[in-house]
């Protein structure tokens, strides 16, 4: 009897530990969004965001930084997603278990473990100094886009696997070619997974800032850029600058760019969550 | 006959958008060795695996990779004495103890954590972690390892929890109902059933959760200083691997010098590193999918 009331106080006890656990992760969290917002509301504005740089804390803005981050998100997807999708699909539908896919496998595996910092050693020495493309935005984005690569090719294929076989087989005895039976059917019946898998991916590029920095881009540019050439600025790195500064007025700089930071990430988190969400309830197999 | 060209084309176009990633991996390895090669000729490596000073930006320079790799791992060591319990407990609780609801609502939850750039890690940490730490240690200074530490296990605990979650799901049914039926509490049974049953994979979370903090750069570079140190006192400021890749990126350092070739052996020791604990991972992890593949 007296094992038995033991046994039911350690389950009891580890079910309390459990709950507070979870809840110190969530208070961190609150504590998190909360500081940073109390620090960063009362200098977001309309001005701030179109404003460009300034050593004067109060006149400085996100502007160049943001225009930055644009241009970087919408280079990193046109690069990055054909050739994810497209190495994706090779594995999934093409090559299953040749040895050569075994060893694109480990390889992807690996790759997606590299720190992001050796991708920005890469960019720099592959795009910046090889291919002489400088401390531009083309340097910046193709070194975002092999960072990402793996994220997408690994979500896509989890797309692609979902799919039955049964739907290849039906287009296969109605004469169809493989290619065809894949753009036709196959890759319209994983689009809405492969988009979701798309905006995690770009969500987390949107983030990093150590590969850009040693890939070349710069903490300081008077001005947005205009083409792919240009020398930029991001997001994150004008938020590393401005953390990086004495002043206590630039650190309240960096928490309202930090909130539009967050915005953007969570908008495109949700998007993606909730849109998965109802994937899984409309699916029809 | 044009239909049997285009697939044939197609096949190909695909198998060389995969091979890429292969180029990828290449490019990685031949930069770093063709460029640590040329700077092991300036340096000698035994000065490199030695020395404990680093100090190559300086009129004197010594080039000991030491109070780098150190700072890494005191960093890394104090993320983990985070991550690791509170992962763990985590994994436990929400596949064994927490109702559906509950449940469906803290995965994407930690999702979000997890999703959060790391630049936003290490502005908490300064702002935030390290004052409030200093009300209460006492000599305390404000770029330190401890707190860049604590952030970064908060930072990689749901890779732990869900990972793990992930392998104590796949035990399977019967060993939790034989557990249960010789009168097991949940938890004795999620401790001497279902985690010596999925420690493979919990193990294989737990390496790979060091291999991304010892790559970490955003949250140490902003809260741990730039002053290389060879110490393991959490209290003082010091410079990890990555850090000082980005302090030489950032700052005035003539590219083609001597100076500025230190971050490929920097890059290249970071590179060692994570692909070996990254391999180990993905071995043990391959190991315990097979365990219980029927």
């Amino acid at each position: 009897m007296k094992y038995n009331l033991t046994k039911k106080i350690y389950d009891r006890t580890f079910q309390v530990i459990g709950l507070i656990t979870i809840s110190i992760a969530l208070l961190m969290l609150v504590i998190f969004l909360v500081s940073i917002f109390k620090m960063g509301i009362p200098r977001l504005s309309w001005d701030f965001i179109t404003s460009l740089p300034s050593r004067f804390p109060e006149k400085a803005g996100i502007y160049t930084a943001m225009m930055g981050t644009i241009w970087l998100m919408v280079l990193t997807a046109i690069f990055a997603i054909p050739i994810g999708v497209m190495g994706a699909i090779y594995l999934e539908e093409y090559g299953k278990k040749n040895r050569f896919s075994h060893l694109l496998e480990k390889n992807i595996a690996n790759l997606s473990g590299v720190p992001s910092v050796i991708y920005g050693i890469l960019g720099l020495e592959l795009f910046a100094r090889t291919l002489a493309l400088g401390n531009s935005l083309l340097t910046g984005s193709l070194t975002l886009s092999l960072l990402i690569l793996p994220v997408i090719i690994v979500s896509t294929r989890e797309a692609l696997k979902a799919i039955p076989n049964s739907l290849r087989e039906g287009s296969y005895a109605l004469g169809a070619t493989k290619w065809q039976t894949i753009y036709r059917l196959i890759l319209p019946a994983a689009a809405g997974n492969i988009l979701t898998g798309i905006i995690l991916a770009l969500s987390r590029a949107i983030g990093e800032a150590a590969p850009l920095i040693v890939a070349g881009a710069l903490v300081y540019v008077p001005f947005a850029p205009t083409n792919p050439m240009d020398e930029y600025s991001a997001l994150p790195i004008q938020i590393f600058n401005w953390i990086s500064r004495p002043q206590a007025a630039f650190a309240i700089n960096a928490a309202a760019g930090i909130i539009v930071l967050l915005v953007v990430t969570f908008l495109l988190n949700g998007f993606a969550i909730a849109y998965r969400y109802r994937l899984k309830k409309k699916q029809k197999w | 006959m044009n239909r049997k060209r285009t697939e044939i084309m197609v096949g190909w176009l695909l198998k060389i958008s995969a091979s890429l990633t292969v180029l990828v991996t290449i490019s990685i390895i031949w930069i770093l060795l063709y460029e640590a090669i040329m700077f092991f000729r300036q340096v000698s490596i035994v000065e490199f695996l030695t020395s404990t000073e680093w100090t190559p930006l300086f009129t004197n320079k010594k080039f000991g990779i030491l109070p780098l790799l150190t700072a890494t791992f005191l960093t890394s060591i104090i993320a983990l004495v985070v991550a690791v319990p509170m992962g763990l407990i985590t994994a436990v609780y929400l596949s064994e103890y927490a109702n559906p609801t509950f449940r469906s609502v803290i995965k994407p939850i930690l999702e979000l954590l997890a999703s959060i750039p790391t630049v936003v890690y290490g502005f908490f940490a300064l702002t935030v972690v390290t004052p409030f730490l200093q009300s209460f240690i006492p000599g305390m200074a404000g770029f330190n390892a401890l707190s860049p530490g604590i952030v970064m296990g908060i930072m990689i605990m749901p890779l732990i929890s869900s990972l793990s979650e992930d392998a104590i799901n796949s035990v399977p049914r019967s060993l939790r109902h034989a557990s249960y039926a010789l009168g097991a509490t949940r938890f004795q049974t999620s401790i001497r059933v279902l985690l010596p049953a999925a420690s493979s994979g919990i193990i294989a979370s737990i390496i790979l959760a060091i291999s991304r903090a010892i790559g970490e750069t955003m949250i140490v570079a902003m809260a741990a200083g730039q002053q290389p140190r060879f110490t393991f006192n959490p209290l003082v400021p010091i410079e990890t691997l990555s850090t000082y890749i980005v302090q030489v990126s950032m700052g005035d350092v003539p590219r083609n010098s001597l100076e500025y070739s230190t971050i490929f052996a920097c890059g290249i020791t970071l590179f060692v590193f994570t692909f070996l604990t990254n391999n180990l991972g993905i071995w043990i992890k391959n190991r315990y999918y097979r365990k219980y593949e029927i």
